[in-house]
């Protein structure tokens, strides 16, 4: 019994995972950028929602869903003014970049916030918790599951059965014929780590009502989202979830042997998938 | 005297270090359809590529409607009313058929002679085959979209960047029978061919271009066979 | 050009200047100086380790801390658990670094650019919290070198009477004098093998992928060779570095902070894929942090934004915008030897 509850809180944990990674995932996806500073971007996202809460008196999902245009707007200018500039063959420019920003932003909320502790309070729907059969899982990480699904399918409508979709999937298979249509790579980039951001700020609304965070945990969360894109497949959604899952259970499996051994098990999970997968486990047929 | 739609004037190109065209004038008239023809790397590719915006050239170097456009991006090039047919067709693999019609109208749609329908009215084909991957169909097929997502965007000129290139003879003869519709749509069409039998069959006009230069224009009735000879393989080849 | 000739002949000769100041510095110097400039060298050493692997044969590695932080534990295990001589240790730091690049380059090298960079991080945070395991070595809280070790060190008590210092000083200096000897071997010899005929063909496949079967390399042969030696070096580093440091813990023998965000600013700054970048970068860097050092993580800011700006608008950095300026090559990478111009 113990360990259907391990496998199940391992799968809420990849939940979370699953929403740190979408947008990650639609980045990687669309222009093959590595974004090293999107851990640190949700961190923002995280902050500006508990600015919002504390300046305007709203709760954390009201806070939250302004802080979504804002943070599209951060994410458009990034990609309009910084990123736009590197995007190439070679990957060391906005690696290096998107490294260097990480770095800017992690140490500037470290001096603006400082590295105390923050949460997001969303009050008594923080301790409600469900009985689903033998176990009890909390309603938080249960919406956190659910969110992650309903993000993953709306961006995969967007993807499939929209204009804005259709040249995204253009763009990435072969940007200089999209120009030729006229689609403007450096505006489809734009919008889509604009959307990336949107997703990052719902990513740090469940972040910040779960846990605990302060300004120095985006790289060890980013790296677990990049796990979780690379176990799915580049440009697999639905392979994203699978992977946050995956290293959710690893890491959940893991703590309950030995309390020590949870973040090594999430780690050991995905270079025993990549040995095998090296493309991951669904990657796109024409890569 | 009135501008032509289109005119490249003096127009050079480089590949890094190496020039691929040498000062490059054509003229294209509304409505008109023109053969550029010449051997393989005579230069007639990179023309396309300086028309639509992938090479870059200088501002007055290319004119349509009265206006420098050598430097502009290509979907501004596209959004201003010409569109092209790229060689190797270029279909998006991840865009279903449809689809890839589609994103040919993503940033224009002009008079909007040609429509989705249109399209498969005039290659019915391509609507059974619609949810398809672009990339499942036979080249022949394939051209067809290819042409059919330049058509989208209902161009005022439309380039054709080597169409018959691996093609069988009665696939290519099909898609040059598609050509009357596309003229009476409005749109002037440029082809690139090597075949020159083809290119004269259709052409109005006809450019011969070899090492980056053009080397003889007219209409294909005033030109005699020996001198299209020379111009395409060189004087005394 | 004689008058890039000429400066390229004074900037050489300054260089020598230098280098023969450097050795000297035990010698006049205090020892906070010696100890500044001990962790100056030792991040050149880091910095043209990652310019090979990144800026020379396109590996873009953001773990090679994990080196660091083996070369660490494996010197500490030899003086703790073996009782050996610290010196020892180091060599056994690059030995074992070395050996564990093995299965990392086994593991990393079928996943392509992106892929690879995100798994040698995976790998290092593995390396990380697997030796964070090591009870006889402290576990998740580390441990101190037993007293008295860096005193026994081969060659300290003589330094210790010859200097006449005390024997921590004495101690200082010798590290300080590896560092300086680790620092010139490992630029000679990348310069050595950038100007060879395989680093040629390294450098002719960065530039230009085609290239590489023309040029009669082997490409991740050569790639995996150098993913190799540049983890020894970068072990040895390590080692080195933590019998100064004297305590290691798993927080600072894998910190990316110190061995990987300074280390990629610094190449990147002075210019990654240039010889002499990191050499030029480490000099920005101590200014920086000598200016800036009492405004704790606006330092890493600054440090960052210059990093930033130099990908966007000097691609090469410093050394390369200097060198585009000039003309200068200092250490010339492009004019085939001789030699080996006749044998291909």
């Amino acid at each position: 019994m113990i360990w259907i509850d391990t496998i199940l809180q391992g799968v809420l944990l990849g939940g979370l995972y699953a929403l740190f990674a979408a947008g990650l995932s639609l980045v990687f996806g669309i222009m093959r950028l590595v974004n090293l500073a999107h851990g640190d971007l949700i961190v923002l996202a995280a902050f500006v929602i508990l600015i919002i809460m504390s300046s305007l008196g709203l709760g954390p999902f009201m806070a939250a869903l302004i802080a979504a245009p804002i943070m599209f707007a951060v994410g458009w200018a990034l990609q309009t003014y910084v990123l736009n500039r590197v995007l190439g063959d070679d990957i060391l420019p906005p690696l290096l970049v998107t490294f260097g920003l990480s770095v800017v932003i992690q140490n500037g909320l470290l001096e603006v916030f400082s590295a105390d502790s923050q949460k997001l309070s969303a009050g008594s729907i923080e301790a409600q918790s469900l009985t689903l059969g033998p176990v009890a899982v909390g309603v938080m990480p249960l919406l956190t599951l659910v969110m992650a699904v309903v993000v993953i399918l709306a961006l995969n409508y967007l993807f499939f059965h929209t204009a804005l979709g259709r040249a995204f999937r253009a763009t990435s298979d072969d940007a200089v014929t999209a120009g030729l249509m006229g689609v403007r790579p450096d505006n489809i980039f734009a919008i889509a780590t604009g959307l990336a951001m949107v997703v990052a700020t719902i990513s740090a609304l469940f972040l910040g009502i779960r846990a605990n965070f302060d300004p120095s945990i985006g790289p060890a969360r980013l790296l677990y989202a990049f796990e979780a894109v690379i176990i799915g497949g580049l440009g697999s959604l639905w392979g994203t979830l699978v992977g946050g899952i995956i290293i959710g259970i690893a890491q959940a499996l893991g703590a309950a042997i030995n309390p020590a051994w949870q973040i090594l098990a999430g780690h050991l999970a995905f270079v025993l998938i990549l040995l095998f997968r090296p493309r991951g486990l669904f990657p796109r047929a024409n890569d | 005297m009135t501008e032509p739609l289109l005119a490249t004037h003096g127009l050079t190109a480089h590949y890094g270090d190496f020039q691929a065209l040498f000062g490059v004038d054509i003229k294209v008239e509304e409505g008109e359809t023109i053969a550029i023809i010449g051997a393989n790397g005579a230069g007639k590719s990179t023309l396309m590529r300086a028309i639509t915006g992938l090479l870059p050239s200088a501002s007055e170097a290319v004119r349509f409607r009265g206006e420098a456009i050598g430097t502009l991006p290509a979907p501004e090039i596209l959004e201003r009313g010409i569109s092209m047919v790229p060689e190797g067709r270029k279909l998006f693999p991840s865009l279903s058929v449809e689809e890839n019609l589609l994103i040919g109208a993503h940033a224009r749609e002009g008079n909007g002679y040609w429509t989705l329908e249109r399209v498969f009215e005039v290659v019915p084909v391509l609507r059974e085959r619609r949810h398809h991957p672009g990339t499942a169909l036979s080249g022949g097929q394939q051209q067809m979209v290819a042409i059919g997502r330049a058509l989208m965007s209902n161009p005022d000129v439309l380039l054709c960047d080597e169409v018959s290139l691996g093609l069988a003879p009665v696939v290519i003869k099909e898609i040059y029978g598609s050509f009357p519709q596309i003229k009476g749509s409005g749109a002037a069409i440029v082809v690139v061919e090597q075949d020159i039998g083809q290119a004269m069959k259709v052409a109005d006009r006809v450019y011969c271009m070899m090492e980056g230069w053009v080397t003889l224009e007219g209409c294909p009735a005033d030109l005699p066979r020996d001198a299209i000879h020379n111009a395409y393989f060189g004087v005394n080849a | 050009m004689p008058e890039t000739l000429f400066r390229t002949m004074m900037i050489r000769g300054f260089g020598l200047l230098a280098v023969l100041m450097l050795f000297v510095v035990p010698v006049i110097g205090s020892r906070a100086m010696v100890q500044d400039l001990f962790g100056v060298l030792t991040l050149l050493v880091l910095a043209l380790n990652w310019n090979l692997l990144a800026g020379f044969a396109g590996l873009v590695s953001v773990g090679q801390q994990a080196f660091v932080g083996l070369g660490a534990y494996t010197m500490f295990a030899c003086v703790i658990l073996l009782d050996v001589d610290p010196l020892w240790g180091i060599l056994a730091g690059g030995a074992v670094a070395m050996i564990v690049a093995v299965p990392v380059a086994i593991f990393t090298f079928r996943l392509s650019g992106a892929y690879f960079a995100i798994a040698t991080w995976v790998l290092a945070e593995i390396v990380r919290l697997v030796l964070a395991q090591w009870k006889a070595l402290g576990g998740g809280t580390g441990t101190s070198l037993p007293k008295g070790t860096t005193k026994d060190m081969w060659g300290v008590q003589w330094l210790k009477d010859t200097l006449d210092v005390s024997s921590s000083a004495a101690s200082d200096a010798l590290t300080y004098w590896l560092a300086l000897v680790l620092a010139l071997g490992t630029l000679a010899a990348a310069y050595v093998f950038l100007r060879s005929k395989a680093g040629l063909g390294l450098q002719a496949i960065r530039d230009n992928v085609g290239a590489a079967r023309s040029v009669g390399v082997d490409p991740t042969r050569l790639k995996a060779w150098i993913f190799l030696l540049t983890a020894a070096g970068t072990g040895v580093c390590g080692a080195l570095l933590f019998i100064q440091i004297t305590r290691v813990t798993p927080e600072a023998a894998f910190s990316v902070v110190d061995w990987k965000a300074f280390v990629i600013f610094i190449t990147v700054i002075g210019g990654v894929g240039t010889l002499p970048g990191p050499i030029v970068g480490v000099i920005v860097f101590y200014i920086l942090q000598r200016t800036l050092a009492d405004y704790g993580t606006i330092y890493l800011i600054v440090l960052g934004l210059i990093g930033i700006a130099v990908m966007l608008f000097a691609h090469r950095g410093l050394w390369g915008l200097f060198a585009d300026k000039t003309g200068i090559e200092l250490l010339p990478l492009r004019h085939l030897p001789p030699r080996s111009a006749h044998s291909s």
